[in-house]
């Protein structure tokens, strides 16, 4: 099936499985719930996305989510203009950071390593101080960009009246709400790392893993590596637009702290704690820190208190102010530490523990079939 | 001109913050070779330093009149700071230039947060690629950050200036122009005296001082200042406590102009690594000078005649500058050769 390996196919399989029996499979953690999942879903485009420039490439880029804010823009302006139906937003979301990836690529990779950090969070802050203070009428500022009744929806009205209350984004007149929601940026998210498992596996993506290993000698070698480390950020910010886009989708409104640099910093956390460079480690990144963010920032001090009412009297005060300064508010802050704890001493990420663990059940003495447990643990190296 | 004078004035508190806190990315960069994205982390916490000096200064003992009564009946609360008691008048004064005080709470505060950073983590950082550098400081940034915030709160902390320094110095007129037609607040004044003092200390002190003399010699080259027999790690380490006492000096000088919170490190972290490489990484007087440089263009950009012109450019301007710096001087305005070329 399209040239791919066995291996390949298996992964790619696995990965469809898993994503779409999620609601099955969440049930017993308490975050089957479309809302979350649906995040589940969008980030892990994000973060496949980042992997390509970032893991790949190895351009660590601090200003992905100024594409993550520019589809949601995107988005909501298409249904607000043309058509509530889901599929020319995301084409519109994807083209426009698309459009915003050439021109600040073409820019920010003229220089490499820390300087390019720095390039792109100088023009992500650019774009974020934009959208708050001149661009207000293209992104309505602080209030954040949402639909209203008055809307023009060209395409829509020539074929239906107007009803009356707010439309829903929708897929040929299927709703994206709920599970419905969910599965559709289930589908995208599979086909999205479908992609991104051909191109770490073609030629262009050998180019990229070269890059990254060593650019000097890619140059010397004849190679000109800026067309190719440009298509990495430009498709690398296309999936972010993707994500941008899909997030207006499942929520029509779009504001500009989704640009924020913290915004994009946590989605490099969720790329280095998965593993950056391998396929899958990133996408359990992400899934991790939003599972977390979402169980960690719910709690708050009477749950605490429930949770710590087994301990005698005296003990369970200092036991619960301890624990709130690491939920609720303070989930930014455990956020932080997992990600100190993460780069000091698991650079490689989730992925890399797995594979170390891997490697110390294969120097058990039963080699005969290690070399099978460890191709299962590690799927996407 | 007046009113570009006074733009230019209103530029350089700002750029001599600027310049302070991106004299001490430098140092840490030319030193350790440590790209730290928790150095705004250090300027947040020096100006908290100052607004828990002021807490501690007027913790208040309450007690109740015997006599008196509030408007609405009740015994009338008394409440007298404990260093007005002790101090009497001077306990008053310290009350009042709380913020220029806190200075001496704020050096060694600094100073032990700054080695025991160096030592507690950057230590292990430097063998290790730029990128994990940034991510592990990125990390502490915000674990420092969420830290103050579960201790102060999220809203800003206002902190007041001392009552002879409140009010506007009359500039203008000391130049020859007509009065009050340049008038620049006296704490920014402090301020920009401040820094440039500050500044102009710690280059004397690399200059003109045998430790500072060696720290130069290692950040030309490391290796064989290590091998004439000299500790240069010890003196690094120092070095970079240096650096965060200068990035929290500079944040408790600041809070009167503008009130702390958590995430004040953030907001300058970003601007001063573009002061950094607008300067050139790794020079210690373009750091300074582009501090000076970007601050006045910030300044002149927010004037209503520029914004007529350009709008929001006064957003966008620093951003701008470093972009259009990159590509034209890869280097920086300063920068020496061979020092980051990638």
């Amino acid at each position: 099936m399209f040239f791919m390996n066995r291996r390949d196919i298996l992964v790619f399989a696995g990965f469809t499985i898993l994503v779409l029996t999620m609601p099955i499979w969440l049930t017993p953690t308490g975050a089957a719930y479309p809302a979350l999942m649906q995040t589940f879903a969008i980030y892990g485009i994000m973060v496949i996305g980042f992997n390509i420039l970032f893991g790949l490439t190895g351009y660590l880029s601090f200003g992905h989510a100024a594409f993550l804010g520019v589809g949601s823009y995107t988005a909501v302006w298409s249904f607000k203009l043309l058509t509530m139906n889901a599929i020319p937003a995301l084409l519109f979301a994807v083209l426009l950071s698309g459009v915003f990836a050439v021109v600040i690529g073409y820019v920010s990779l003229r220089r490499s390593g820390i300087y390019f950090s720095i390039l792109t969070l100088a023009f992500a802050q650019m774009c974020y101080s934009l959208a708050y203070s001149v661009l207000t009428p293209i992104t309505n500022g602080e209030t954040s960009l949402q639909l209203t009744l008055q809307d023009p929806r060209v395409i829509d009205l020539a074929f239906t009246e107007r009803g009356s209350g707010l439309p829903v984004p929708n897929l040929f007149g299927l709703p994206m709400t709920g599970l419905t929601g969910f599965y559709f940026c289930a589908v995208i998210l599979v086909l999205a790392f479908f992609l991104a498992q051909r191109i770490t596996n073609s030629p262009f993506g050998m180019t990229l893993k070269g890059i990254k290993s060593n650019q000097n000698r890619m140059d010397y070698t004849g190679f000109n590596t800026r067309p190719y480390t440009l298509a990495a950020f430009v498709i690398s910010g296309m999936y972010a637009g993707l994500a941008g886009g899909l997030l207006a989708v499942t929520d029509p409104l779009a504001g500009a702290e989704r640009m924020q640099w913290t915004a994009s910093g946590e989605i490099v956390l969720m790329t280095i704690l998965g593993g950056a460079g391998t396929l899958f480690g990133p996408v359990i990144g992400a899934w991790l820190v939003k599972y977390a963010e979402n169980i960690f920032s719910a709690f708050n001090e009477s749950v605490l208190h429930n949770f710590f009412s087994f301990l005698p009297d005296g003990m369970e005060e200092p036991f619960v102010w301890v624990a709130a300064l690491f939920v609720g508010e303070g989930w930014h802050l455990t956020l932080g530490l997992l990600f100190m704890i993460v780069v000091i001493f698991l650079p490689g990420g989730i992925m890399e523990g797995v594979r170390r663990i891997g490697t110390l059940f294969r120097r058990r003495p039963d080699t005969s079939d290690g070399s099978a447990v460890s191709a299962k643990q590690q799927p996407a190296e | 001109m007046e009113a570009i004078f006074a733009q230019f004035l209103n530029g350089l508190d700002k750029g001599g913050a600027y310049a302070l806190i991106a004299l001490g990315l430098t140092l840490v960069f030319g030193t350790l070779g440590v790209v730290n994205f928790a150095h705004g982390a250090l300027f947040m916490l020096g100006a908290f330093c100052a607004v828990t000096f002021r807490r501690l200064l007027t913790l208040e003992q309450v007690t109740v009149s015997e006599t008196e009564l509030t408007p609405w009946g009740s015994p009338l609360e008394i409440r007298v700071p404990y260093a007005e008691q002790w101090f009497g008048d001077f306990g008053q004064v310290l009350i009042d230039y709380s913020v220029p005080f806190s200075i001496l709470l704020a050096i060694p505060v600094m100073l032990i947060i700054g080695v025991a950073m160096e030592r507690g983590l950057i230590k292990h950082f430097y063998k290790r690629p730029h990128a994990e550098q940034i991510l592990v400081t990125f990390g502490l940034a915000i674990v420092l950050q969420e830290v103050v915030r579960s201790f102060f709160g999220a809203n800003p902390i206002p902190q007041p200036i001392p009552s002879s320094l409140v009010g506007a110095a009359d500039v203008g007129s000391w130049l020859g122009m007509q009065a009050n037609q340049v008038v620049y607040p006296w704490w920014r004044l402090v301020y920009l005296l401040f820094s440039v003092v500050v500044i102009g200390g710690v280059f004397a002190f690399l200059q003109f001082t045998t430790f500072g003399m060696v720290v130069r010699a290692g950040m030309a080259d490391r290796e064989t200042v290590g091998l004439l027999g000299i500790n240069i790690d010890r003196r690094f380490t120092i070095m970079f406590g240096l650096a965060a006492i200068l990035a929290g000096l500079a944040g408790v000088m600041y809070t009167p102009l503008l009130p702390p919170n958590f995430h004040l490190g953030m907001d300058f972290l970003v601007l001063s690594f573009v002061v950094v490489v607008v300067g050139g990484m790794g020079s210690l007087p373009g750091a300074v000078a582009a501090g000076f440089l970007l601050g006045i263009v910030q300044s002149f950009a927010s004037m209503t005649e520029v914004k007529a012109i350009i709008p929001a450019i006064d957003q966008i301007i620093v951003y701008l500058i470093a972009v259009i710096v990159l590509l034209t001087r890869p280097r920086g305005l300063l920068g020496r050769r061979g020092v980051m070329e990638n």
